[in-house]
């Protein structure tokens, strides 16, 4: 295995993905995930914020565009264990018969010989990320026995376990209590801080501009992106939740910052 | 057991009589094996949810086996390979319409199945519809044990060496492929090995009865236990017990093989889905009433039931 570049950017370059009902879900999606920083991804229900996730991490092929992370296509990415996901919480089978120490264990098969016997190392690191998330002494539990926070804290671990430099997190404070919200965000920040790039989707409005370096806000293709400061003013979360035609769409994202937060659009 | 007929012998001659039969020693242990097999496999079909795909592959090789004799070759190969190619179309129809995986699923097999009858009434040869459709374990000939153990032992090792890679394909397949997992060739080597054990069993359940040597053994373990090490555990032993007491069974009464299997492992699962002690009907019953008479003690707490 190579050295790997110790800070990976995600480029998504001008994805369109269409379901089986031929629904175009994403359409002509371009964006840059920076690294080392906490991005947000906002839009509202729906609006393919999953869809963009998926088509990252090639779970599902995109019908036109491609992704690189790091300047690798994703499967080499995934091979030299880049890459890590928290899944949406109905994305998972809650009943399935493994426990939470099991599901971190997971995030280390790729370090593993085929039988997938976990070394001493191994162990450690499952028992560390553990710690890291306050889910040691719930290890045991079999995944359906926890609460929303602690159901989200056992999947971040096993991104923990996996030590991928790139974590994206489908969701990951719906459902979640608020002082949950806050452990998981301290968390973010602290991994941001050892250089890994974040992606968060989230409709949780109230939070981002405490802890998101940047957002990147999504309808059915990239409204806009950038620095916080700049992406999340009340002009584009309008435009990002209000639908408007993408003709005005492209005008308004291109305008420079608007100081005023007062909404002039009327949809 | 009391009201038994043949109870009113001692167990011992129960059990050591048909033992002097070279036949019956030989369906008793094929009949173990290859419940050792489904119950193993039974596990991982239960939690990925393709009892349906199995159905269909168990229908699907009848115009192997058909084929199969008609050009001589052993039957365990024409079957795996109608079976295998089944869930390929059932694959490729899928991607290429709008219908849902049960719809494609119902059209594909029937449409073998059909195939199958028309071919084994037109080719002339001593193939025995009955046989294939229901089984004839106590009658199998050296040749079928033979390629019912090569059948068997691949998918055993297959599982064995793959247990874990398997199991998260099963759990978390978006995982799997996160982690850089080859999630088509795992996807392929799960319905391949379904395809080999259904072969296996052939003999034994025959085509109709097979789907549920894997999905109730799998069923009842699930019921019992939420960790899937002892999940296994107790599928074999649920499965293999049910097959050499069926095959008792079958001749003490004088009944079918494949039937009395099949009937002691649904007695089994009505068992565990009324006894079993976190998920059986009686526990739950059990604790909606304990937590309706705690709630009327405490009027103002509300109780949400973990779905
Ligand atoms: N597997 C699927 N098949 C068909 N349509 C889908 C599928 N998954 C999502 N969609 C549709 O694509 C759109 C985007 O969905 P998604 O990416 O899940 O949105 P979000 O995560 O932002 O809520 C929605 O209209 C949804 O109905
Ligand atoms: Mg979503």
């Amino acid at each position: 295995m190579q050295a790997t570049p110790p800070r990976l950017d995600i480029f998504v370059d001008n994805i369109s993905v269409t379901y089986s009902n031929a629904r175009l879900a994403l359409y002509n999606a371009t964006c840059t995930v920076e690294p080392g920083a906490i991005t947000a991804l906002v839009g509202p229900n729906g609006c393919g914020k999953s869809t963009l996730f998926k088509s990252i991490m090639g779970f599902l092929q995109p019908s036109q565009g491609q992704v690189r992370v790091g300047g690798f296509p994703v499967q080499k990415a995934q091979k030299r264990q880049l890459m890590a996901y928290v899944p949406q919480s109905d994305e998972v089978d809650w009943n399935f018969p493994v426990s939470v120490f099991d599901v971190v264990m997971m995030g280390r098969y790729g370090y593993m010989n085929v039988l997938r016997i976990p070394a001493p190392k191994d162990r450690r690191r499952v028992m560390e990320s553990l710690e890291r998330v306050d889910m040691a002494d719930f290890r045991h539990r079999q995944i359906g026995e926890l609460s929303g926070g602690q159901k989200k804290r056992a999947f971040l671990a096993r991104a923990l376990a996996q030590e991928g430099k790139v974590i994206l997190l489908d969701e990951p404070f719906t459902g979640v209590d608020v002082k949950t919200e806050k452990r998981i965000i301290d968390l973010l920040m602290q991994l941001r801080d050892e250089g890994h790039t974040i992606l968060v989707s989230t409709h949780d409005l109230a939070s981002i501009s405490t802890f998101c370096d940047r957002t990147i806000l999504l309808n059915r293709t990239v409204l806009a992106s950038g620095a916080t400061a700049d992406t999340f003013t009340a002009d584009n979360l309008e435009m990002t939740f209000g639908g408007l035609p993408v003709g005005r769409v492209r005008q308004i994202s291109q305008r420079p910052k608007q100081p005023s937060h007062q909404t002039e659009v009327d949809a | 057991m009391n009201d038994f007929p043949i109870a009113a012998l001692p167990l011992w001659d129960w059990i050591v009589e048909p033992l002097q039969y070279g036949f019956m020693i030989q369906a008793i242990w094929v009949s173990a094996f290859v419940g050792l097999v489904c119950a193993v496999l039974s596990c991982y079909i239960t939690l990925k949810g393709w009892s349906l795909m199995g159905d269909a592959i168990s229908h699907a090789v009848v115009p192997g086996v058909v084929v199969a004799y008609a050009l001589n070759i052993p039957f365990a190969i024409g079957a795996f390979l109608f079976g295998f190619g089944a869930t390929v179309a059932i694959g490729y129809v899928k991607s290429k319409t709008r219908l849902k995986e049960d719809a494609v699923i119902g059209v594909v097999f029937t449409g073998f199945f059909a195939l199958g009858l028309v071919l084994v009434t037109k080719i002339p040869s001593n193939i025995d519809l009955f046989h294939i459709l229901f089984g004839n374990v106590l009658g199998i000939s050296r040749q079928d044990i033979i390629q019912t153990l090569i059948a068997g032992g691949i998918t055993l090792a297959l599982i064995l060496l793959r247990r874990k890679d398997l199991l998260l394909f099963c759990f978390d397949p978006n995982q799997a492929k996160a982690i850089g997992l080859n999630t088509q060739g795992m996807y392929y080597t799960l319905l391949s090995v379904l395809a080999l054990t259904i072969v296996a069993a052939l003999q034994t359940a025959g085509i109709i009865l097979v789907i549920s040597m894997l999905v109730t053994p799998g069923s009842i373990a699930y019921l019992l236990t939420d960790r899937f090490d002892r999940m296994l555990i107790i599928s074999t032993i649920a499965s293999v017990c049910s097959c050499v007491f069926g095959t008792y069974l079958s001749y003490h009464l004088d009944v079918s093989t494949g039937g009395s299997i099949v009937v002691l492992l649904t007695l089994l699962f009505i068992l565990s889905m009324v006894f079993a002690p976190k998920y059986g009907v009686l526990a739950q019953e059990f604790r909606k009433r304990s937590h309706g008479a705690f709630e009327e003690k405490h009027n103002q707490q509300v109780f949400i039931n973990k779905s």
